[in-house]
């Protein structure tokens, strides 16, 4: 299907793995290793992917993370795998060999090579999330790390955009942060959130528009916006009253040390202007502030009375800007700004946000009599006469007391005007305006307000006159009107004749509008010396004025606005000043600089169905209202009017937040992060690559725990689903391995698993069976007992499918000796009982009986599903998918798709276990490395380092450089101290504390003090050296020093953060650990790998499907291949197999039946074998002998006739095959109607097929060679075998009866299709017991009688069988021990032979160089055996690409001088890496071999092994330095 | 450490692939023990050599901890085992020597068990402070 890689014009050596799974992490390594450059991208923060997730494999229980946590580093520290996290595919163009991929990244938030991992950030974040690493059962925060051991060793910050409330907001607050952090009682950190984008919390608190509320998601769901301003209040209020609680740092954005000391004039000390002056300060520009009043704050002060924003609270705001260094003068009228600019002024800058001051008066008849006033004199001269003083004359202040006052005006300072009257005395106050009551644009609450305070309302009029006697004001003579709005500025109405009336009054405030007094901008000040029309000149984006240097903003250039507006024209007249005086310093007048804007992120908008949806998992409150002094009393004074939120409602009110963002954006994360690595701003982005070949591996999600409602899932709280269970078994899961109930913690004694949850169900559309479910339950169960021995768990299933190797006898022993009940059954339903938390299970035998039981808890085993995303990924790719949505593979194709170029593996082409996973990953990296082969190593990056220094005759002179780690290590261990006492140690000449010893300028560090200083040994005390050693060794390396004169002192994980309450005892044992270190460190001796030449031809072992797959696979990656068949033909196995399951069995969307026949399959493999020069082919040939190892072997072999023959390789692929069993019960070979299945299908397909004549009536017997106590493993295929030819018989004779005997049906993944096929057709399936066989004799008439116990209640049944077909089973090779021993690889307890890890190594063998594949491993399909055998070629390739081997360097060694010979470690070595050289009379190490466990230096009983790095001496300077 | 309050020293050879992971995860999870170990990292249980056991012992540390893989898990196929007979036949020959053998501790902590490693620290310190200190030091100061 894919074409030779010779025939493309152009191939591209690199490979885009797509999911970082245990699968994608295995096809990445092994391309990785075999010469290609890999893409790992995964839509998560962390590669791992699912059994990361796990706590136990099958059938070994062994510690999913132990075995996988070298894989994860392994890929996380390979040069030639990039990972590529928070990525996913959007498109693809190009052709296989050589496509253009566009991949789309999420943004991190977090820079990972600055992330330490430290985790300060997460104690930091205010937002708690469901961890889905955990199920849900527990949470994390928004900044996260998937699980303790992941990598990228680094956190990431979920977002899904910006808040509405802070998008909406003119300057970017961060309401949603403050609001996180006042419900979590952190009023201090809100405080700082708050001031991060403002300036002026106090008045914001009180008087803002507050566009944030309107946006707020909690209103779209229709219960009341978040009372967000008022939280602010309750913030500034809080901070006010607990001044010492505040932090002493101000905000952290913004900041740049970048030397800025340029003289600013700010004309203004309004919210614009003081803005401005606090950004500029704290950039470090010097900033004087003129303000022409007595007092500061403009409009904010003078405009707005105090009843609404007291004095005080504008006074704090003020102050706290001019705390940041800001110079203030009042009383100081700039009347030419343009005069302060340098050189004739002091200044580099000037902004002028001087406010709009202006009253504007209405022309008409008595506007200039003296009692008519404008409301911004009258508020100014209201606010400056005596801010305390309630009712009553003051100095300055306009006297109204008793008087009848009439505003004009419809707005806020109307408002506010006629307010202040009330308070000031008058005896009646009224407003009139143009709009009518509904349009006007106060706030309709304020108007209310108004009113209760007895305001008098006349809207909807036009003024023609203030009527007046003896120049008095009498009255304002006014007419109705019906207002439409207003046109170019002017106002469109008509008069209503008959609506003339005159307000009557005695003294009228025009509050109509307000304009700047700009007179300060005189001549090129505002016309920019081209001549103005009056108007300044005034660059909206910039704010640059007409000058160098002048810059305009807020009010006076804007018109009236809000603070908020005006808060938001300050920040940009900074960041326009600072940018302009960077350039100014830079060179040459540059004007104006285009600003850099921010980003824009995407808005993270909650539907209103959304909404409401989320209300429900938080406070059900009714937004809080404050504490409101009644009308009747306030109207007495200017005490303000609304009370503060108290703490309890400020809380409470929090709570409501829906959390649109996720991450709230507070910044408490990166003010914690001292590494630097948090970026807010960071932006999705697109990037493309270039690869040859996409291998999929995005894997599985389980199927929802309600997928059957009548299990009770999420309705009872003790049933769980599998993946929930078994979090709460991990030591690391939310209950600290802990069995537990979650509804009271308590320990369950009964716990029930019910199996095929969404799996075997064509009710939900699951029809296929998820193939692990059985095995994963057992596993639980027996975790669960050994976690609790009290445990009684029992399983409910249809068929234990324990089909995989070693997967019976886990079974068995978890039935008949570790306390698991297996309850063949059909659950129906699940109860809760009433009135406890008791669940009752309801189900039915297999005899048609109903039972009930009582458990404590429910596990249900749900399947697999594909991964979320999957459909979408694969309609991207163009790849199909079968009706299930899993990955179309044809049948005798594993791994491929229909789209050449790329592939798939793991459990997205089907529900599979660990090992059929990476046997799949490495098959389809195969496939692609295949393709690739003629870009092999044209990508790949080898490191180059300096020449190593010789330090052999050199002292040692040990350079310490010891952690901070932020506060990690230095908030605990008192770094100083120990880099004092590390001075005095013996042989150390240099030592020096760093605040990340890992960050990238540290390298950089070490290297020069190792030079400076002379250092031939580093010793970093630190974290972990299991992640962090090799960024420190290379780092040596590259200043020249041999990489293993390194050592490591873990004062994080095994000290700081251990030991937290403590800080005197966590130095003296970081004090230790340094000692230590230094103590070996001095006795460090620099080590080499060495170097072996490899032989690049492969040996395979059998010539059956899988070794003629896997020479097929390695020739065609251009390695030279022997493969030897002790037969005279090719084909093994396989020569005896006719048919395959019937298309209309398979779950496929197209239909590829034409691949599917075996026999043409067979013919295809001999064809192309023949046609490859590279394969050799000895047939009638065995293995009579083995010599050397990997890269070195000779292998002899010996044909019929005894001629004998020698081959070289480099590695060897066994592929041995298997047998077909014979029975040796049930009449076979003693009455001639009893046949095995084989020979069954033989007679049906084989040559003869024509002649055959079929009898009525035909019983199946399964397991006639599996699954007893002479064969305790089951051979897998026999069940689909049975299916197969019964479904082929039911096709020639449809009346034929067939009877199945049976004890499981193994129909496991796609396959379970075709056993509900054949029961469909009629085959009728009989349960019976291994205790209990069925018993066979002749009839009469030539055929056969089985009687049978049918189970479960031992029914006698008996069966006429004009055939008894027999599923003999699969039997190992018996020349497998022999050929074991001859390459020194071991057997199963079965016969078959050992792989180096039945999880993570299938393919290998502990010895390197060794593979295996097909049936020699275990029994398996012909679809299973040819993944195997592409798998077992790549993992073959890995070695055979490279031009030579290279030995590790911790390896063993020996002291011949001491060695006597005894063979102690060759027996003791587990990797054959031991051998007696008898010619010279030692024990050697074949450095090939070691894998540097050191078990033989353990063993030797004369101390002459050693291991290299941990040498006795080396451990014993170190066991004296602890010792002490 | 005060004189006043015996504080043992214990020594812990911990496999690379398990239990010294085991014990990084007890600090990632902020778990607290006792600060009376000091660590030494092995590729494997299996390289425990008898002597790395005794030297400590006879120079005055109060216990000698073995942390290995759980049985089946090594990561060396089998070194857990050799770990196990070794310090089996060990324990008998430190009774013969007068030394007691509950001053050696061999244990299985996985990966994954971070908990488990801090509760064994926390034992073995409390049952070696029941234990009191090595007399082997007592002796040599005398």
């Amino acid at each position: 299907m894919n074409p030779d890689s010779s025939a493309l014009e152009h191939t591209v050596g690199a490979v885009l793995v797509v999911g970082a799974g245990i699968g994608g992490m295995q096809a990445a390594l092994d391309l990785a290793n075999s010469g290609f450059k890999v893409y790992l991208a995964d839509s998560g923060p962390a590669i791992g992917g699912t059994m990361a997730q796990l706590d136990k494999t099958f059938p070994t229980n062994d510690c999913a993370m132990c075995i996988m946590s070298p894989k994860l580093v392994e890929t996380g520290r390979h040069r030639n795998v990039e990972i590529m996290t928070l990525a996913e595919i959007e498109s693809i163009s190009g052709r296989a060999g050589d496509f253009r991929v566009r991949l789309r990244r999420q943004p991190r938030f977090v820079d990972t090579a600055k992330c330490t991992g430290c985790g300060d950030c997460a104690a930091a974040c205010p937002i708690s999330r469901p961890d889905e690493f955990n199920a849900g059962l527990s949470q994390r925060k928004a900044v996260y790390k998937r699980y303790p051991q992941a990598i990228p060793n680094a956190y990431a910050i979920e977002k899904r955009g910006e808040a509405p409330c802070r998008d909406a907001c003119p300057i970017g607050q961060r309401a949603m942060g403050y609001v996180a952090l006042v419900r979590a009682g952190r009023f201090a950190d809100a405080y700082r959130t708050i001031l991060e984008d403002n300036p002026f919390p106090a008045v914001c608190g009180r008087v803002c528009n507050h566009r944030c509320e309107e946006a707020c998601s909690r209103a779209a769901a229709g219960d009341g916006a978040v009372s967000i301003m008022r939280l602010k209040r309750f913030v500034s209020d809080w901070a006010a009253a607990h001044p010492d609680a505040l932090p002493a740092t101000g905000p952290a954005s913004n900041l740049s040390p970048a030397g800025a000391n340029g003289r600013v004039a700010v004309v203004g000390s309004g919210p614009a202007g003081l803005t401005c002056a606090a950004g500029l300060a704290r950039l470090g520009h010097r900033v004087t502030v003129f303000e022409a009043l007595p007092v500061a704050g403009g409009m904010m002060r003078v405009g707005i009375p105090a009843y609404r924003l007291p004095y005080a609270e504008v006074q704090r705001d003020v102050e706290r800007v001019l705390a940041l260094g800001v110079e203030l003068r009042l009383n100081a009228r700039v009347d030419d700004a343009a005069a302060l600019l340098a050189p004739s002024g002091d200044f580099d800058a000037v902004f002028v946000a001087v406010g709009a001051h202006a009253g504007v008066r209405l022309r008409i008849p008595g506007h200039d009599l003296p009692d008519v006033l404008l409301a911004t004199d009258f508020l100014r001269q209201v606010s400056l006469s005596d801010p305390g003083a309630a009712a009553g004359a003051a100095a300055g202040r306009p006297s109204i007391e008793s008087r009848r006052v009439l505003v004009l005006g419809g707005g806020n300072v109307a408002i506010d005007a006629a307010m202040t009257a009330v308070r000031l005395g008058a005896r009646w106050v009224g407003m009139s305006c143009l709009e009518c009551r509904a349009k006007m644009p106060a706030h309709d609450w304020e108007l209310r307000d108004a009113q209760e305070e007895g305001v008098a309302l006349f809207p909807a009029r036009t003024f023609k006159e203030i009527t007046q006697q003896d120049g008095r004001v009498t009255g304002v003579y006014t007419v109705g009107i019906d207002f439409r709005g207003f046109v170019d500025g002017r106002p469109d109405f008509d008069e209503l004749p008959g609506t003339e009336e005159t307000i009557p009054c005695d003294t009228v405030i025009f509050a109509i509008g307000q304009r700047p007094d700009l007179s300060l901008l005189r001549g090129p000040a505002q016309s920019g010396g081209a001549g103005g029309n009056g108007r300044p000149v005034w660059h909206a984006a910039t704010l640059a004025g007409a000058l160098p240097g002048l810059f305009l903003g807020g009010d006076a250039v804007t018109g009236t606005s809000f603070v908020v507006d005006a808060i938001a024209a300050g920040h940009r007249a900074a960041r326009s000043i600072a940018a302009y005086l960077q350039a100014r310093g830079a060179g040459p007048a540059i004007w104006p600089p285009a600003l850099a804007e921010r980003t824009p992120a995407p808005v993270a908008v909650l539907s209103a169905d959304e909404a409401r949806a989320q209300v429900v998992s938080r406070s059900q409150a009714a937004r809080a209202e404050p504490a409101r002094r009644p009308a009747a009393e306030r109207r007495r004074d200017f005490g303000e009017v609304e009370a503060g939120l108290s703490e309890a409602q400020a809380v409470e009110e929090a709570q409501r937040c829906l959390e649109c963002g996720i991450c709230s954006e507070c910044l408490q994360c990166q003010y914690a992060c001292r590494a630097g690595a948090i970026d807010h701003e960071q932006r999705e982005q697109v990037v493309e690559l270039n690869v040859g070949a996409l291998i999929l591996t995005p894997g599985l999600q389980t199927v929802r725990g309600d997928i059957r409602p009548e299990f009770g899932y999420g309705v009872y709280p003790n049933v769980v689903t599998s993946l929930e269970f078994e979090r709460m078994l991990s030591a690391s899961g939310p209950y600290a391995g802990q069995v537990q109930r979650p509804s009271d913690g308590a320990h369950p004694r009964k716990v029930a698993f019910i199996q095929c949850v969404g799996s075997r169900d064509l009710a939900c559309g699951q029809d296929y069976c998820s193939s692990i479910c059985c095995m994963y339950a057992t596993k639980e169960a027996l975790i669960a007992r050994e976690h609790d021995a009290h445990i009684e768990p029992s399983v409910f299933y249809m068929d234990i499918r324990a089909f995989g190797k070693g997967f019976e006898r886990y079974y068995q022993r978890a039935g008949d000796e570790q306390g698991v009940r297996y309850v063949r059954s059909m659950v129906s339903c699940v109860k809760q009982a009433p009135g406890s938390r008791a669940l009752r299970v309801l189900y039915a035998t297999p005899d048609g009986k109903s039972a009930e039981e009582t458990f404590d808890m429910v596990v249900l085993s749900v399947g697999l599903a594909p991964a979320p995303g999957t459909r979408e990924l694969a309609g991207r790719l163009g790849v199909s998918l079968n009706r299930f949505g899993f990955a179309e593979s044809p049948t005798y194709a594993p791994a491929e798709t229909n789209v050449p170029g790329i592939f798939v593996a793991g459990a997205f082409a089907a529900p599979k276990d660990i090992p059929e996973t990476v046997i799949e990953a490495s098959c389809a990296a195969a496939h692609a490395s295949r393709l690739l082969a003629a870009a092999r190593g044209t990508l790949t990056r080898e490191p180059s380092y300096p020449p190593e220094r010789d330090i052999s005759r050199e002292p040692p002179r040990v350079g310490v450089f010891v952690c901070h780690c932020g506060i990690n290590i230095g908030g605990v261990v008192k770094v100083p101290e120990v880099v004092e006492y590390a001075r005095g140690l013996p042989n150390v000449v240099y030592a020096e504390n760093n605040l990340y010893t890992c960050s990238q300028d540290t390298q950089e560090r070490i290297r020069q003090r190792i030079e400076e200083h002379g250092i031939n040994r580093v010793v970093v005390a630190s974290c972990t050296p299991r992640t962090h050693e090799p960024l420190f060794q290379d780092t040596i390396r590259q200043a020249g020093l041999n990489a293993h004169l390194f050592e490591m002192a873990n004062i994080r994980e095994q000290d700081s953060w251990v030991h937290r309450a403590d800080p005197d005892v966590a130095t003296a044992k970081a004090r230790d650990l340094v000692t230590m270190a230094v103590a070996k460190a001095g006795r460090l001796r620099p080590l080499y790998s060495q170097s072996l030449d490899m032989d690049h031809r492969a040996l395979v072992v059998g010539g059956g499907l899988a070794g003629l797959t896997a020479a097929l696979a390695i020739a065609g990656q251009g390695f030279a291949v022997s493969l030897v068949e002790r037969e005279d033909v090719l084909g093994g196995n396989l020569r005896h197999i006719y048919t395959a399951l019937p298309a209309t069995s398979l779950p496929l969307e197209s239909n590829d039946s034409s691949r599917s026949a075996p026999q043409a399959l067979l013919a295809s493999l001999v064809e192309r074998v023949s046609r490859e020069p590279r394969i050799h082919v000895y047939l009638g040939a065995q293995v009579i002998g083995v010599a050397g190892y990997v890269g070195q072997y000779r292998t002899t072999i010996r044909f019929h006739d005894g001629r004998t023959e020698e081959l070289g390789h480099g590695v060897a692929i066994l592929a041995t095959g298997a047998q077909p069993g014979t029975p040796h019960e049930y009449l076979y070979g003693q009455h001639p109607a009893v046949i095995t299945q084989r020979e069954l299908e033989e007679r049906l397909a084989g040559p003869a097929q024509d002649r055959l004549e079929l009898p009525g009536k035909i019983v199946m017997l399964q397991c006639a060679g599996s699954r007893d106590a002479e064969h305790p493993y089951c051979s897998r295929i026999c069940c689909t075998q049975a299916i197969k030819n019964a479904l082929a018989l039911k096709e020639r004779n449809a009346a034929t009866q067939i009877t199945v005997l049976y004890r499981d049906i193994r129909t496991y993944g796609f396959r379970e299709l075709a056993y509900r096929e054949a029961r469909a057709a009629g085959v009728r399936f009989l349960e019976y017991s291994e205790n209990d066989k069925p018993r066979v004799t002749p009839a009469p008439d030539g055929g056969l009688r089985v009687a049978v116990s049918l189970q479960p209640d031992g029914e006698q049944m008996t069966l006429d069988a004009g055939w008894l077909v027999l599923a003999a089973g699969i039997q190992p090779e018996p020349g497998n021990a022999a050929l074991g021993q001859m390459f020194k690889v071991p057997l199963s307890e079965d016969g078959f032979f050992l792989e180096a890890h039945a999880k993570l190594r299938p393919l290998d063998f502990a010895a390197d160089g060794l593979f295996l594949a097909g049936l020699a491993h275990s029994p398996r399909f012909i679809d299973e055996t040819i993944a195997q055998a592409n798998g077992a070629a790549i993992r073959a390739v890995t070695l055979l690409s490279r031009k030579q081997l290279q030995s590790a360097a911790l390896i063993a060694a020996v002291n011949p001088r001491l060695c006597a010979a005894c063979g102690i470690c060759v027996e003791t070595c587990p990797y054959s890496a031991r051998v007696i050289d008898e010619e010279k009379g030692y024990a050697r190490v074949l450095e090939a071999l070691c894998q540097g466990c050191g078990a033989c230096v353990a063993a030797c009983p004369n101390g002459a092994s050693y291991q290299r790095g941990f040498e006795f001496k080396q451990v014993f300077s170190m066991l004296e330095a602890a010792i002490g | 450490m005060s004189e006043s309050v015996f504080e043992p020293r214990i020594v812990a050879f911990l496999c690379n692939w398990c239990t010294y992971t085991g014990a990084d995860l007890a600090g990632t999870s902020r778990l607290q023990y006792p600060p009376n170990v000091r660590i030494i990292r092995l590729m494997c249980s299996g390289a425990v050599d008898v002597s790395y056991v005794l030297k400590p012992l006879l120079e005055g540390a109060d216990g000698v901890l073995i942390g290995g893989c759980h049985p089946g898990d090594c990561h060396y196929q089998e070194g857990n085992y050799k770990a196990r007979r070794r310090i089996a036949i060990l324990e008998e020959s430190l009774k013969g020597m007068g030394l007691d053998e509950r001053r050696v501790r061999l244990r299985w902590i996985s990966a994954s068990e971070g908990a488990l490693f801090a509760e064994t620290i926390r034992r073995f310190t409390d049952d070696l402070r029941q234990l009191g200190p090595n007399p082997v030091r007592t002796l040599w100061t005398m």
